[in-house]
């Protein structure tokens, strides 16, 4: 196990590398004038330049200033933006409210797609299953805005049964449940379907025989033998969800104005405040970077057989 | 030993005649000849409702692209303020946008835009990842190595928030025409996409290199590239095409969801996402003018998912 | 078969006094896929005493591992469909019996080892918790002595250092432990009887040799009925009481063993003894059965293996041979049986 982790870790390495300077330099060092389209319509104020060339160390060389501004980053210090605020503070005060959000999408896909999933899993084929099937089809083709839009027309405008937008900061969890659901509705989509494969395969697994052939009671076969072989595929998805959530919420925040970290992004993508953009971005990519990580040790608990390659 | 089929040909005849067959004709089943996987799978698709219903859209949404004067003679550009957000009529089935112009002409106009999108993205992203694939399976070693860790970058990425780095960051460099845009938007789709078509392609190959007949086309002398396009390309159509097949819809609503958050496509050109994205203030007061561009979206979008689903199931003996 | 003694009365559920260990009475399965219905038993009757070894011999898909399954319960249904017969056990109708009796029977009645060991045991649970796991529910026994029995198991069919392989995962154990394994999962809840369905052919020709003597062993301590399904005669010689041989769905042949060896009653039992490597015969070369297993979907009229029968004779295509007896204590479903044990 401890083989696998550090092994895990050095692998990491170079892709966390890679892919912060892969944006640093999407950023700060495409040809062309640094500055342009960084501050709105206007162009950038001499003192922000400077402040920010001083700040990037924008006049060394290509690897210092990534070295440099790493360094800052882990050290929690993510820019300033146009506007001259500290980017790690919007940070602070945003992402309490994207986890939230989250969290309960989350919850949300996870509760209702493994219910969904065990069900036809198990059941097979049926009219509950072509059920299921078409609807899962239909939210993996419905693009988020568009769940999120109907959604907001309906039950908010129309029916009033929810809060059209969730502008209070730290968002009430009540208030996050409509927007909850549109965030998670294609990973809904995803783990209903993957529950349900995964179910229907080891069904017919030779362990799943030996079980009842023990004379172990249906429920036990079913609860312990077939859930939790199945379990595996599912939890490592979800787990990954949880990082690609906090960066799939710039729509969701939008549509509902909610005061997150994907808000933050939107807004510096309207105010083209790229210092902004990029400050957030870095640190949606790293967590999404450990989350992975953190699944792939997950793994390693749930699969006794990956410990050992 | 007599055989068999001879010997039955003289015996008293009691039964009726299909009962008297070889023991090698026995094993095959009602249902007729044993057919090779690509025809099997196409006896069984052409069977499957899902599969009609989504080829059919998908024809239609083509035709659509490629002549929209067929569907509608109403100019997409034309807007006259005087009949702003006028809701559905029957001059207008879709009724009016923000701007006065007709929906149902900007909903046909549309499609060409986003088709475009969709189809250039999907070719790129098979053509980088699967080159970059094959190689990396072929030779395996360091290549391998090297390809997988660049490949990892890039996966590390999450598709919106990498999309809008490289669209802002490039947008704001250099001018932006309308063919530019789009030809970002398409480059930024497969510059995101391309790693999982390699690994696709990546384990395809592996498994075609460990065949038994494949050591023995090496060992024989055969060249790389023959062994690359005969033997390793073959094993790996079936996974990429249905990834490829679901990959297309998906870009189409990835296009919409740029256009959606101002960095993708944007007016003179119509897309459906542009549609959408100027819809965006006035959903209120006009829903239909979000609800035709959407629909019209999610049923392309839906009808490609559904023919890849479908492709998949009928190469997948184990799902039947 | 007699079987008027030992029918339970209707309504009468339950083991009956003096009956026989295990009866299979007539038993008749069919697969209903879409290609069609495959006839997969057709009367299939053999009967297993306590402290006796019941070889069932035949090529794959006659149907020796469905009789298996449908004994234990877990035949897969749909497809499967049980369309006639009796499965006894104790002289109580199995198939007739409640889901609980069912699955009370399982395991403590009747065990079975399954032939890949290593998908057969659930990969990411330990060996010693798969054994505990049935002490634990069926018997009620706490975690530390299910755990002592557990590595009691483990040593009782030979696996050195039971206590550190209890906390090992499937994986890590190498073929021939793991079958061992299995074989002590399945002897957890002390059975009367066990079903071997082909439980060395995965393995090694040495590894395979030690599995067989320790099966026979445990047998023999236990005086278990045991049902050894396999496709290879050789393994089988030393081993085995009484041999049943299949062919498309039906016993063609029951005997001793050794008769069987010494004369075969039925065509095809000549033709598998035929094929088998010979020392004596050294250089020339091996004999196999001409033409493919039949269709069960589209069974031969006649006799089943008329089409590949080197005796092959007009009546055979259209009459299905009964099964009889044409020697004492020897059962064949051919029309030239007789024929045959006495010598052409």
């Amino acid at each position: 196990m401890g083989r696998y982790v550090l092994r895990r870790l050095l692998q990491l390495v170079p892709v966390f590398i890679g892919t912060t300077f892969l944006i640093y330099w999407l950023v700060w060092s495409l040809p062309g004038d640094r500055f342009a389209g960084k501050c709105g319509e206007r162009p950038c104020e001499p003192a922000y330049i400077a402040k920010m060339t001083e700040k990037f160390n924008l006049d060394d060389p290509l690897i210092v200033q990534y070295g440099k501004y790493m360094l800052n980053l882990l050290q929690g210090d993510f820019g300033i933006t146009s506007k001259e605020v500290s980017v790690g503070e919007l940070i602070a005060n945003a992402y309490p409210n994207t986890l939230r959000l989250a969290v309960v999408a989350l919850l949300i896909e996870a509760v209702i797609g493994l219910a969904a999933g065990i069900l036809t899993g198990l059941r097979g084929r049926g009219f509950l299953d072509n059920l299921v099937l078409v609807s899962t089809l239909f939210l993996i083709s419905l693009p988020v805005f568009v769940t999120g839009f109907v959604l907001q027309i309906v039950l908010g405008f129309e029916l009033h049964w929810i809060k059209t937008t969730v502008s209070a900061s730290p968002a009430p969890w009540g208030h996050l449940i409509a927007p909850g659901f549109v965030l998670g509705s294609l990973s809904m989509a995803y783990v209903t379907r993957l529950t349900r494969t995964s179910i229907a395969e080891n069904k017919r697994a030779d362990f799943v025989r030996t079980a009842v052939a023990k004379g172990l009671p249906q429920r036990r076969v079913v609860g312990v033998h077939l859930l939790r072989n199945s379990a595996i595929p599912v939890v490592t998805f979800l787990g990954t969800d949880l990082g690609a959530l906090m960066g799939g919420a710039i729509v969701t925040e939008g549509i509902f104005d909610i005061k997150g970290i994907g808000n933050l992004v939107y807004d510096g993508i309207l105010g083209k405040d790229g210092a902004a953009v990029t400050g957030v971005v870095t640190l949606l990519v790293i967590v999404y970077l450990i989350s992975n990580l953190l699944v792939d040790l997950l793994y390693a608990v749930l699969d006794p057989r990956i410990r050992y390659d | 030993m007599t055989d068999p089929s001879t010997a039955a040909t003289g015996a008293a005849v009691t039964s009726t005649a299909g009962e008297f067959v070889t023991g090698a004709e026995h094993i095959e089943t009602k249902a007729g000849k044993p057919r090779s996987l690509a025809s099997d799978a196409w006896y069984d698709l052409r069977r499957r409702p899902l599969f009609i219903v989504s080829a059919a859209l998908i024809l239609l949404v083509l035709l659509m692209a490629a002549w929209p004067s067929l569907f509608t003679s109403v100019d997409p550009t034309y807007a006259d303020l005087g009949r702003s957000r006028d809701a559905p009529s029957a001059e207008a089935w879709f009724g009016y946008d923000n701007q006065g112009a007709d929906i149902f002409a900007r909903v046909i106009y549309g499609a060409r835009a986003s088709i475009i999108v969709g189809v250039v993205s999907t070719i790129l992203t098979v053509l980088i990842g699967g080159a970059l694939g094959l190689l990396a399976g072929f030779y395996g070693g360091w290549i391998d190595g090297l390809m997988s860790r660049i490949a990892d970058v890039f996966f590390g990425l999450p598709f919106v928030l990498g999309a809008i780095i490289i669209l802002s960051s490039f947008r704001a460099a250099g001018s932006t025409s309308a063919t530019e845009i789009m030809f970002l938007v398409i480059l930024s789709i497969s510059v995101l996409s391309w790693p999982v078509c390699m690994r696709i392609m990546r384990s395809a190959a592996i498994t075609a290199k460990q065949q038994d007949y494949v050591k023995a086309a090496r060992a024989l002398g055969a060249s790389s590239t023959r062994i690359i396009l005969r033997h390793m390309l073959p094993n790996a159509l079936a996974p990429v095409m249905v990834y490829a097949t679901i990959a297309l819809g998906a870009f189409i609503g990835i296009e919409a969801t740029l256009s959606f958050l101002g960095i993708g496509l944007r007016a003179p050109v119509v897309s459906w996402g542009v549609m959408i994205a100027d819809s965006r203030d006035v959903i209120r007061v006009a829903p239909h003018t979000l609800l035709f561009p959407a629909a019209f979206l999610t049923a392309t979008v839906l009808a490609f998912v559904m023919l890849g689903d479908a492709v998949r199931e009928a190469l997948d003996p184990k799902m039947r | 078969m007699s079987a008027n003694t030992t029918k339970p009365a209707p309504g009468r559920t339950g083991p009956v006094p003096g009956a026989p260990l295990l009866e299979v009475d007539d038993l008749f399965v069919e697969f209903r896929t879409r290609d069609g219905v495959a006839k997969v038993l057709n009367g299939v009757s053999y009967r297993v005493e306590a402290g006796e070894t019941l070889a069932v011999l035949g090529e794959s898909g006659s149907g020796k591992s469905v009789t298996a399954q449908t004994i234990m319960g877990i035949l897969d249904m749909p497809p499967g469909v049980i369309t006639g017969g009796e499965i006894r056990f104790h002289g109580e109708n199995l198939l007739r019996a409640s889901t609980n009796r069912r699955r009370e029977v399982r395991g403590s009645g009747i065990a079975m080892i399954f032939q890949d060991a290593l998908s057969a045991l659930n990969p990411v649970f330990t060996v010693g918790f798969q054994i505990e796991e049935q002490l634990r529910v069926r018997r009620g026994m706490s975690r530390k002595d299910a755990r002592k029995r557990a590595i009691e198991l483990l040593d009782l069919v030979k696996i050195p250092n039971p206590k550190g392989r209890v906390r090992q995962y499937p994986h890590e154990f190498s073929g021939g432990m793991r079958q061992r394994a299995m074989i002590a999962m399945s002897l957890a809840l002390d059975p009367e009887m066990l079903i071997a369905d082909e439980p060395t052919t995965a393995l090694d020709v040495t590894v395979q040799a030690q599995i067989m003597d320790l099966l026979k062993e445990i047998q023999v301590e236990r005086h278990m009925g045991l049902i050894l399904i396999t496709h290879d005669l050789g393994v089988v010689a030393e081993v085995a009481d009484r041999i049943a041989v299949m062919y498309a769905g039906r016993i063609v042949e029951q005997s001793d063993a050794i008769s069987l060896y010494r004369r075969p009653g039925h065509p095809y039992t000549q033709a598998l003894l035929d094929s088998l490597p010979r020392l004596d015969l050294k250089g020339t070369e091996l004999n196999t059965i001409k033409g493919l297993p039949p269709s069960l979907i589209n069974i031969p009229s006649g006799c089943p293996f008329h089409p590949r029968c080197p005796r092959v004779q007009d009546v055979c295509k259209t009459e299905v041979p009964a099964q009889h007896r044409p020697a004492p204590g020897r059962l064949s479903a051919c029309h030239f049986a007789e024929e045959l044990l006495s010598g052409e």
